[in-house]
């Protein structure tokens, strides 16, 4: 009973496909900017679609991800790979510090409280002179992975960007199956129920909540390593508002809706942008509207619920 | 029935700015006793209880629990000790199926519940156990089922498997037969005298016919304090608790 369901073995296949063809087709910077949103939201869906935890500062650590990338790949020489590690390291880190502030509150008060304490970190990017203030990061080196393979080329370098997406999304896909992740589910549905049956359900959020953070750091790492480029755009509330956004128009809690969400927010983001120019952020919010009243169960999980099959 | 004393509580209270819910509270559970709690609305059985679960603080007052101080122990570490709860709305994981959630009970007490690397494929080592605890509250049909559209007598009787799941020295029940219709409550009767055996309950009950053919001593509570204790003859007996309890609530 406990095998990955056909319906999500076949979307699997699509994704790859997609994955895989559409370089030939499409950008590749674009399709890179989408992966690296893409494993944005599914780590921000972790938290809210599997622990029910709607964290609003999801920005600290996209951004921390992406400053420390770029400063350990421009400053410290370190080949991308590893630049992406220290990003997801140092926001692992930030996770661990206000996880275990926020995990003490619920509801909106977690919500605020994270934030609150990601508004902190821009601050503090603001200011710290290894951000270069308003400038941000310019001309990170690509670099060549693992000290052999150029990285300079678009083309070569949406594929590692696409095995890190697909590597991140694979371990989440793991987590939420997991015994563990079958914890922050029963926590999910009814914490009370879970203390009582003897669950420290603390150290289930911290962990989720570290694992999030993590993966946003990748997130965020990479996208600094293709647009060769770290700014304060990365880590301000907007962003936090971005990983919501995609998550909730794909579809909370589903395994695919967070990367369908992304391919859509970032392609009407930079198809509209030549139309409507500003107006774009008008037209996400009638979305958001829209999504909020209409269907809440966002795109993928209205199609799950059509099809009555995990997605 | 008269084990020794493994759950007692000493002068415990518990004040909500300045009301007084549960006021100056000596109970004393013994081993392999059913101790019944019963009082009018608002008598504070509840939060009475809620203090001995340790989901709320009491403001003063001592929970000794087989010897060992509990005051200030944390829910879920009390829940380990053996002392686990049940709750007045039926508490199940409803998005999980049934044969998970007595699973998800099983997973806490044999270990390896922070692994998140490993494939949930481990927990099928669960399974056999599981449909057994099923087995015994008649849920063998529905383990498939996800709980959440169980009617709702059978999620008591799955929240019950899930408690025994972790095999409890004592079980605490928030009125079990509430807002149950009278053949599920017989249902629940026969359950908890079956599952009684090497096992002590407190029970918090309104269902007066429950307690006194279930319960060994039961104690009275009113505006907070004890106002009677003793077997269910001695209990009714007394005038007071006719006047507070019996009298008002039904002519019994």
């Amino acid at each position: 009973m406990n095998a990955v369901p056909l319906s999500q073995r076949i979307a699997f296949a699509a994704m790859l496909v997609l994955i895989v063809a559409s370089p030939f087709v499409l950008y590749p910077v674009f399709l890179m900017k989408v992966l690296c949103f893409a494993l944005f939201a599914v780590a921000f869906n972790l938290l809210i679609g599997f622990v029910g935890l709607l964290s609003f500062g999801h920005a600290a650590y996209f951004g921390m991800g992406s400053y420390v990338s770029a400063h350990a790949a421009k400053v410290w020489g370190f080949t991308p790979e590893l630049a992406i590690l220290s990003g997801a390291v140092v926001a692992a880190l930030l996770g661990a510090a206000f996880g275990w502030l926020a995990i003490r509150r619920s509801g909106i008060y977690f919500a605020m409280i994270t934030l609150a304490l990601a508004q902190m970190v821009y601050f503090v990017c603001v200011q710290a002179p290894f951000t270069g203030g308003e400038d941000g990061i310019q001309a990170v080196p690509r670099g060549h992975l693992f000290g052999v393979v150029d990285l300079s080329s678009d083309f070569a370098l949406y594929w590692v960007v696409a095995a890190v997406f697909l590597a991140g999304f694979l371990f989440l896909y793991r987590v939420v199956h997991s015994p563990f992740g079958q914890v922050l589910k029963a926590i999910r549905e009814n914490e009370a129920r879970a203390v009582s049956l003897g669950y420290r359900v603390d150290d289930y959020k911290l962990i989720a909540f570290v694992l999030s953070a993590a993966l946003a750091g990748v997130a965020g790492g990479t996208k600094a390593i293709v647009f060769q480029l770290a700014t304060l755009t990365d880590v301000n509330w907007p962003m936090s508002g971005e990983a919501v956004l995609m998550t909730l128009v794909g579809g909370i809690g589903t395994i695919f809706g967070p990367p369908v969400g992304a391919l859509v927010i970032i392609t009407m983001q930079n198809e509209l942008a030549t139309i409507l120019g500003a107006w774009v952020t008008v037209v996400q919010g009638g979305i958001f509207v829209a999504c909020v009243l209409a269907f809440r169960r966002g795109i993928v999980g209205e199609i799950q619920a059509k099809l009555g099959k995990p997605l | 029935m008269a084990g020794d004393v493994v759950l007692e509580t000493e002068g415990l209270t518990k004040e909500f700015r300045g009301f007084v819910a549960v006021n100056d509270v000596s109970l004393r559970v013994h081993r392999g006793a059913i101790h019944a709690l019963i009082g009018p609305n608002g008598a504070g059985k509840t939060t009475c209880f809620n203090l001995l679960t340790k989901f709320l603080e009491p403001t003063r007052g001592t929970i000794t629990w087989q010897g060992r101080d509990i005051t200030r122990a944390k829910p879920a570490e009390v829940a380990r000790m053996g002392l686990v709860r049940s709750f007045q709305i039926s508490a199940v994981f409803p998005h999980l199926t049934v044969l998970e959630n007595v699973r998800v009970a099983l997973q806490r007490a044999r270990g390896s519940s922070y692994d998140f690397w490993r494939s949930e494929r481990v927990l099928s080592r669960f399974d056999d156990r599981a449909r057994e605890l099923l087995a015994d509250v008649h849920l063998s049909e529905y383990e498939a089922v996800p709980a959440g559209l169980l009617p709702y007598g059978r999620k008591r009787a799955l929240e019950i498997a899930t408690t025994l799941a972790l095999e409890p020295e004592m079980l605490l029940l928030d009125e079990p037969t509430a807002g149950m219709t009278h053949e599920d409550v017989e249902h629940v009767v026969a359950l908890i005298r079956r599952i009684r055996a090497g096992r002590t309950i407190l029970m918090v009950e309104h269902n007066l016919s429950v307690v006194s053919g279930l319960s060994d001593t039961i104690t009275v509570l009113t505006r907070g304090h004890v106002l009677a204790e003793g077997d269910y003859a001695t209990v009714s007996a007394n005038p007071e608790v006719r006047a507070a309890y019996l009298g008002s609530e039904e002519a019994a």
